[in-house]
């Protein structure tokens, strides 16, 4: 029996509007109790502070979605799964969050991640690692995990993540779900707590395109809070849902095809490309020559960023404390008790290539290789309209399988931190499963700003495999 | 390349346990080793991306708002007295 | 080697609040004296998750004050991040401009006296002007087991001015800060007020053996409130720095903090780290591009400065070039000059009479030379009675202080007290004459060759006439009466054969 928690965001939009709101979000409540202690995919729900205001009427009215617990919520504890924002409470709401609530929409639950979105596994966490709903045993991606598995696991319509190297998409792809991360400077991030300020983006996690179209209409769009916000008229883009890609030029990366890359994956892919071509698109290869720089330029200009950005956790003003001893003690201590492995992993390193002595070595050089990557995606959209490829290089890995050996988590991102690097949208729609019932994701990326563009054909591809309808056993 | 882990880590105001201070040591030299391969590349002559959004001149106008956060900002401070935020004594001072 | 044999140099850097009505990256008032923590926001708590939008008035106001102190006005200009770990910052880095400033390479003309009296202008040149943060405050004293944080100041716009190393003495340094602050005042960009904390001045100061090139070490003094405590500050760190090169050794790099009570300078008590700020651009803030028409059109704007407003008070009032400069240190006074000399009196008695005898009475009753009881026309007016011999000088200084307590005109009083000045030379006469015969033995001393004994005479004379007499006519008719009585004697003396 599936009540309404199995619904699109769509369909439950339509059933809130019929059936009221408070049945819709006691389904996913409900479900939510059940499932959560399995898959930890939330760190908090609650019951009490999710009623939606009967009267509230916008485009999202009365669906209950889940929000990544680093994005701001006024009231909320929000602790990016850090121990070290412990009794955060935010003063004030993201502008995605505020424009959610303004659209009618229910903030019911914040989901777990990796502890300041360092991660690709969502098992950096601090309260523990969130499970894929498709393999219990296995990690759902991250860093917005909990927003991946909740929208798989039907425990939330809809959730919003965060993507700084693929921290939306992979999750997306490892979870058999939709993560759109959109051009850098089209949702706000004024109330996301930064990570890496020029890269990261608020996307949505949803069960369909069409979710994420809808989503998005709420989502994007100038803040004039944010200085990199983007002043660029928002489409509707609900209008770009046609099953129509006749013409479109879609490019695959040979860079992307390598070894390393899960023949299943690969095989997926490419029937995927096929798919395309037979529905009327123009395949070719091209060429974006630097990818294989891509992760070396993250870890070290994104980790730089965030290495500075981390510097205000301090216990001075808000989180945790350790308390006892001097001012030298509160830095310190506090620091280095609230802090996870990776986090301080993260922290040494930008604090390495920023310093003295080093700062043109890497941090420049790193911003140099930055803008080749980017001319690369210039060149490719001279010839090509969007560029396809596998989101991630295999399928979901075992929880604990690549902890202890950073590189080779950071390496699992290579296909989705060249869209950061350039600024670009890109989105994950699944498009098979391997032989062990794993998701695959197929990563679309266009030009700044043709997010539609990027919709269009994801959703052309959706509607012929029809994947959503296909559910983890739960 | 040398990465001098307790300076770093004294700049980043962190203490680090000896267990801690060797396997980040390790796992922050493969990264960094890795990491190296930029090195090899001309980049004469480009620029560097700060930014890339070609956004320029983004401003407010001087024009106040006032946020009346302040008590719930210290509702939930670690230590705060009376209106102010609390720390432990700083020693060295100017005035 | 002696101390006299050292060349000072000193380099200073000026933190200069902008008076902008809000922060300069968020909406937050800037007004001081607030209750702590009101003028906050997450902003400029550095709220995870917040981010910074530029105040477009605090960069005009930074053009403008590149513009007045002659730099160049970059065309291409951005933020960066400087970071360092203390409570008064919240975000653990200063947003602040590093390598493309908004001003760069002016200069600003001084004035100051030599030790032999004249009178020297200098250019000292302005390696930078460029925007950042201010930090939030921290209060220590009489507080039990700890250190309150108020961050009502973080995020006030700050210009930071700094100087090339070309002031050669502390006088040169309160020479140039004087400057400084009056060109700030004028354009209206600032308070400029050092007890109010938003004019602040760091000094960096070295000695090098006169004929050196190559510079000494420096150290930098912090804690100066005020242009004084520079002053001293600086006196006193060149001695100590002597002492120690005359002693052999060497002086140390650090940072020193003035201790006014003591009049000395210490070091800074915890370890003096080397800062690695680690500089980088700022991600959450876009670059900015100054069109040449934007900067000319901020041009058009600019005020007359104090320099030139100085040389025109030269020109057209015939000020002595000190004068002017006193005059327009302050914009409120030099307006006060102007409007008093519209009445047509000397310029030169009006610059005497506002610098001295004004402003002292101004400054005991610590009333603004805008608030003054006497105004300017109410000033010339009694200018006007000294140009004319009504009064003599001595007898304006009562009255002004009469003008102040009663706010009546300097006509009025002279004639209510009847303090007009005796110009009759036969009744002066009478006086001279009366006070000669009065005084034998005073004329006998004169006589001998004691110049000065003139001087009690003269005092007779103006007790005799209750003060009123001119006092040049007394001792020009006491003189020629003494005289004549000289000659008399020496016709009375008998020949002897």
């Amino acid at each position: 029996m599936s009540g309404y928690f199995s619904l699109s965001l769509k369909e439950a939009l339509k059933a809130a509007k019929e059936d009221g709101a408070t049945p819709v979000l006691t389904s996913v409540r409900e479900r939510t109790a059940a499932l959560n202690p399995k898959l930890n995919a939330f760190l908090r729900f609650d019951a009490q502070r999710s009623a939606c205001e009967e009267g509230a009427r916008g485009g999202l009215f009365g669906v209950p979605l889940a929000v990544k617990d680093n994005i701001c919520i006024d009231g909320w504890e929000t602790t990016c799964a850090s121990k070290i924002l412990q009794g955060h409470v935010p003063p004030y709401d993201a502008t995605v969050v505020e424009k959610i609530k303004k659209a009618g929409g229910v903030i019911f639950a914040q989901a777990n991640m990796d502890e300041f979105a360092f991660g690709s596994s969502s098992e950096t966490s601090a309260y523990g690692p969130v499970r894929n709903p498709w393999d219990l045993e296995r990690v759902p991606g991250g860093s917005s995990g909990g927003s991946a598995a909740a929208v798989a696991g039907d425990l939330a319509f809809a959730a919003l993540g965060s993507d700084t190297g693929g921290s939306v998409r992979q999750p997306a792809a490892f979870c058999g779900v939709v993560g759109l991360k959109p051009t850098y400077g089209c949702v706000s991030r004024y109330g996301l707590i930064a990570f890496g300020s020029s890269f990261d983006q608020i996307g949505p996690i949803t069960k369909t395109v069409e979710d994420a179209a809808i989503l998005m209409n709420v989502l994007a769009g100038h803040d004039p809070k944010d200085s990199t916000s983007a002043k660029v008229p928002v489409p509707d883009y609900t209008k770009s849902l046609k099953r129509d890609v006749r013409g479109l030029k879609i490019g695959l990366p040979e860079e992307f095809f390598i070894e390393g890359l899960d023949p299943e994956i690969e095989k997926s892919v490419r029937a995927a490309a096929d798919i395309y071509k037979k529905l009327g698109a123009e395949i070719r290869t091209v060429s974006l020559p630097h990818t294989q720089y891509s992760v070396a330029v993250y870890y070290i200009v994104a980790v730089a960023e965030a290495s500075s950005n981390l510097g205000r956790y301090d216990g001075v003003r808000f989180g945790r404390r350790v308390p006892g001893g001097d001012l030298r003690d509160l830095y310190f201590q506090t620091r280095s008790e609230g802090f996870g492995a990776e986090a301080k992993r993260r922290i040494l390193l930008g604090t390495f290539v920023l310093s003295a002595g080093y700062y043109d070595a890497y941090y420049r050089q790193g911003q140099k290789v930055r803008t080749l990557i980017r001319a690369d995606f210039q060149k490719a959209f001279n010839e090509v309209d969007l560029i396809l490829g596998p989101t991630t290089p295999t399928a979901a890995f075992k929880i604990g399988e690549k902890l202890t050996d950073p590189l080779a988590m950071y390496l699992s991102d290579i296909f989705t931190i060249p869209a950061n690097l350039a600024g670009v949208p890109a989105i994950s729609v699944p498009c098979g499963f391997t032989a062990g019932n794993l998701p695959i994701g197929l990563q679309l990326m266009g030009r700044p700003f043709e997010e539609s563009a990027l919709l269009q054909a994801a959703y052309a591809l959706e509607q012929e495999l029809q994947i959503y309808k296909k559910k983890p056993r739960l | 390349m040398s990465f001098e882990i307790e300076k770093i880590a004294e700049l980043a105001r962190l203490n680090l346990k000896p267990e801690e201070k060797s396997k980040l040591q390790k796992d922050l030299g493969a990264i960094l080793s890795y990491v190296e391969q930029l090195k090899g590349l001309n980049t004469e002559g480009v620029e560097t991306t700060s930014h890339v959004l070609n956004l320029e001149n983004v401003f407010r106008p001087d024009e106040v708002h006032e946020s009346h956060v302040r008590d719930k900002a210290l509702k939930y401070a670690p230590q705060s007295e009376a209106a102010f935020f609390k720390v432990p004594k700083v020693v060295d001072r100017e005035a | 080697m002696t101390i006299s044999e050292f060349e000072t140099v000193i380099g200073l850097e000026v933190h200069c609040q902008l008076d902008t009505h809000s922060k300069l990256f968020c909406s937050c008032p800037t007004t001081f004296g607030a209750e702590a923590n009101r003028n906050t926001c997450p902003v400029c708590l550095g709220w995870p998750g917040s981010l910074p939008v530029l105040n477009e008035q605090a960069l005009r106001f930074a053009v403008k004050t590149g513009l007045a102190l002659n730099c160049e006005i970059a065309e291409r200009l951005k933020f960066d991040r400087k970071n360092y770990f203390y409570p008064d910052l919240p975000k653990a880095y200063q947003i602040s401009q590093y390598d493309m400033p908004v001003n760069k390479n002016g200069f600003l003309m001084i004035e100051f006296r030599r030790p032999d009296g004249s009178f020297e202008e200098k250019r000292i040149g302005i390696t930078r002007a460029h925007l950042e943060e201010d930090a939030g405050k921290l209060l220590h004293d009489g507080i039990k087991d700890g250190t309150l944080a108020d961050y009502n100041r973080a995020g006030i716009p700050l210009l930071e001015i700094v100087s090339e190393p070309d002031l050669r003495s502390p006088e040169e340094a309160y020479a140039y800060l004087s400057a400084l602050k009056a060109v700030l005042e004028y354009l209206e960009v600032s308070d400029c007020n050092m007890e109010e904390g938003s004019l602040r001045c760091d000094a960096n100061v070295s000695i090098r053996p006169r004929g050196q090139e190559k510079f000494g070490t420096r150290t930098e003094i912090k804690n100066l409130n005020s242009f004084k405590a520079v002053q001293k500050a600086i006196e006193y760190e060149v001695k100590r720095q002597a002492q120690v090169v005359l002693a052999g050794e060497r002086i140390v790099q650090e940072t020193r903090l003035w201790n006014d009570d003591k009049g000395q300078t210490f070091v800074m008590r915890s370890k003096e780290e080397a800062h690695d700020y680690r500089y980088f651009p700022e991600p959450d803030l876009v670059p900015f591009t100054l069109s040449r028409q934007t900067v000319e059109e901020i041009c058009q704007t600019l005020p007359e400065l104090p320099a030139a407003r100085a040389k025109r008070l030269i020109q057209d009032f015939g000020l002595s070039p000190y004068d002017a400069v006193v005059l327009v240190q302050e914009k409120k006074l030099a307006a006060y000059f102007e409007t008093c000399v519209k009445e047509k009196i000397s310029a030169k008695l009006a610059s005497n009479w506002i610098q001295s005898e004004l402003l002292a009475l101004l400054n005991l009753k610590k009333i603004p030379i805008e608030e003054s009881p006497v105004g300017p026309a109410a000033l010339a007016g009694l200018v006007r009675l000294i140009e004319n011999n009504t009064i003599s000088g001595k007898i304006a200084k009562d009255v002004l202080p009469e003008m102040f307590e009663t706010g009546k005109s300097a006509e009025a009083i002279v004639k209510e007290k009847g303090l007009v000045q005796l110009t009759d030379t036969k009744l002066i006469e009478k006086a001279v004459l009366k006070a000669i015969a009065a005084n034998p033995k005073v004329v006998e001393d004169f006589k001998a060759g004691k110049q000065q004994a003139i001087g009690f005479l003269v005092g007779q004379v103006m007790k005799e006439t209750k003060g009123k007499a001119n006092p040049q006519l007394v001792n020009e008719i006491l003189k020629k009466k003494l005289e004549v009585r000289c000659w008399k004697k020496k016709r009375s003396t008998p020949s002897k054969h």
